[in-house]
């Protein structure tokens, strides 16, 4: 008779703090809650921008506040970090093929960087 | 220098005589030229003759000894003592999988996985005959697919995978990369048949890009790129099926 009994083990919920990699990915992934809930207070001032000028600078005003001053700048963060963490990750799903060879790593990482820098001053000057 | 030891302790699953597993503390005679391979043969030879591993190349081609080193996967042939002395090393049955036997797993699950993505050339309908020589490939050709030729199905890819050991139907990393060496093989033509195990939900989308796989990979293998590359040929083939349905 067989004695086999094979074992399963469980999962942990707290297996994403078991190894550093995985932690980093959640880091990456979570980005999107602050991501999310930014475009969300974006999107209401273009709400509040339809209903008037009163509206909008309460909005404005809504902005000042320490908390939202705070929120913003985690925010900053997780989407400099997102970005990033993406930049770097961006050669694996991009397959160029010149005169025979695969585009190199590093080129495709530094032209996102480039693209990243040059509409990051883009808007800057277009805000100023 | 010639009385150093190091401790290795491992998660042993005795299924005749246990309901789960738990550790068991051995200590082997040290050198920095040791595996964890040889480490686990001086335990079997000298220490405790029951414990269960398995092996056979002793040089990362047969795909036969992977385990988790210290919660990360790793070919014990080609991983050495003397990365972990002094510290005690925790050897455990490779991770996602069921246990079959102490360091031994059942790995049916994966090896279905593997024969499912249609690991062979497809030719095209009008396939020359055989007396018409070979198929011809050009280096560049070759190039395009080589990396993911060079799997051995050691499945530390699928020990890496948070989204396997959540969810097994996830057709996970090697048979994604796999399949992806065929469809990216210039003699092949089976590239439609594939596409449709591509786009399941358990297929390329069940990945979200963790990309550990690729890390813990032995044979410099990418995974995570072959799926994330499978991604834009699923959205390209998606696209395509919108205006020109078959």
């Amino acid at each position: 008779m067989s004695k086999r009994k094979p074992y399963q083990r469980e999962v942990s919920s707290k297996w994403w703090l078991a190894q550093a990699f995985y932690s980093k990915y959640m880091l990456r992934e979570g980005s999107s809650i602050f991501i999310t809930l930014y475009s969300l207070i974006l999107g209401w001032g273009v709400f509040r921008l339809s209903q008037g000028e009163a509206a909008f600078n309460a909005w404005m005003e809504s902005l000042q506040h320490p908390s939202a001053i705070i929120f913003h700048f985690i925010a900053l963060l997780f989407a400099i970090y997102h970005s990033f963490t993406w930049f770097s990750l961006a050669p694996k799903a991009m397959d160029i093929w010149l005169k025979g060879k695969p585009l190199e790593d590093k080129l495709i990482v530094s032209g996102h960087y480039i693209a990243f820098i040059i509409v990051s001053v883009f808007c800057l000057v277009v805000i100023l | 220098m010639a009385n150093k030891t190091i401790k290795i302790e491992i998660l042993r699953y005795r299924p005749e005589q246990e309901d789960k597993p738990s550790p068991q503390l051995f200590e082997v005679p040290y050198s920095p030229d040791l595996t964890i391979l040889e480490a686990l043969q001086y335990i079997k030879d000298h220490l405790d003759s029951t414990i269960s591993f398995r092996w056979s190349c002793r040089m990362a081609i047969c795909g036969s000894c992977g385990l988790m080193v210290d919660g990360v996967p790793k070919l014990g042939c080609k991983t050495f003592l003397r990365d972990y002395f002094p510290n005690k090393i925790k050897l455990e049955a490779l991770a996602n999988f069921p246990i079959e036997r102490d360091l031994v797993v059942v790995m049916d699950d994966f090896i279905n996985k593997l024969e499912e993505i249609k690991p062979y050339i497809i030719p095209e309908d009008n396939t020359k005959c055989l007396s018409d020589g070979p198929h011809q490939q050009t280096p560049e050709k070759l190039a395009k697919y080589k990396q993911y030729s060079m799997c051995i199905n050691c499945g530390l890819c699928y020990a890496a995978c948070p989204q396997y050991a959540l969810d097994t139907k996830f057709t996970g990393p090697a048979a994604l990369a796999l399949l992806a060496r065929y469809n990216r093989d210039s003699r092949d033509a089976g590239s439609k048949q594939r596409m449709k195990i591509v786009n399941q939900e358990e297929g390329v989308w069940g990945c979200t890009f963790v990309g550990y796989c690729s890390v813990v990979c032995p044979k410099g293998v990418d995974p995570a790129a072959a799926i994330q590359l499978l991604k834009v040929e699923s959205s390209k083939d998606y696209l395509i099926g919108m205006f020109k349905p078959d």
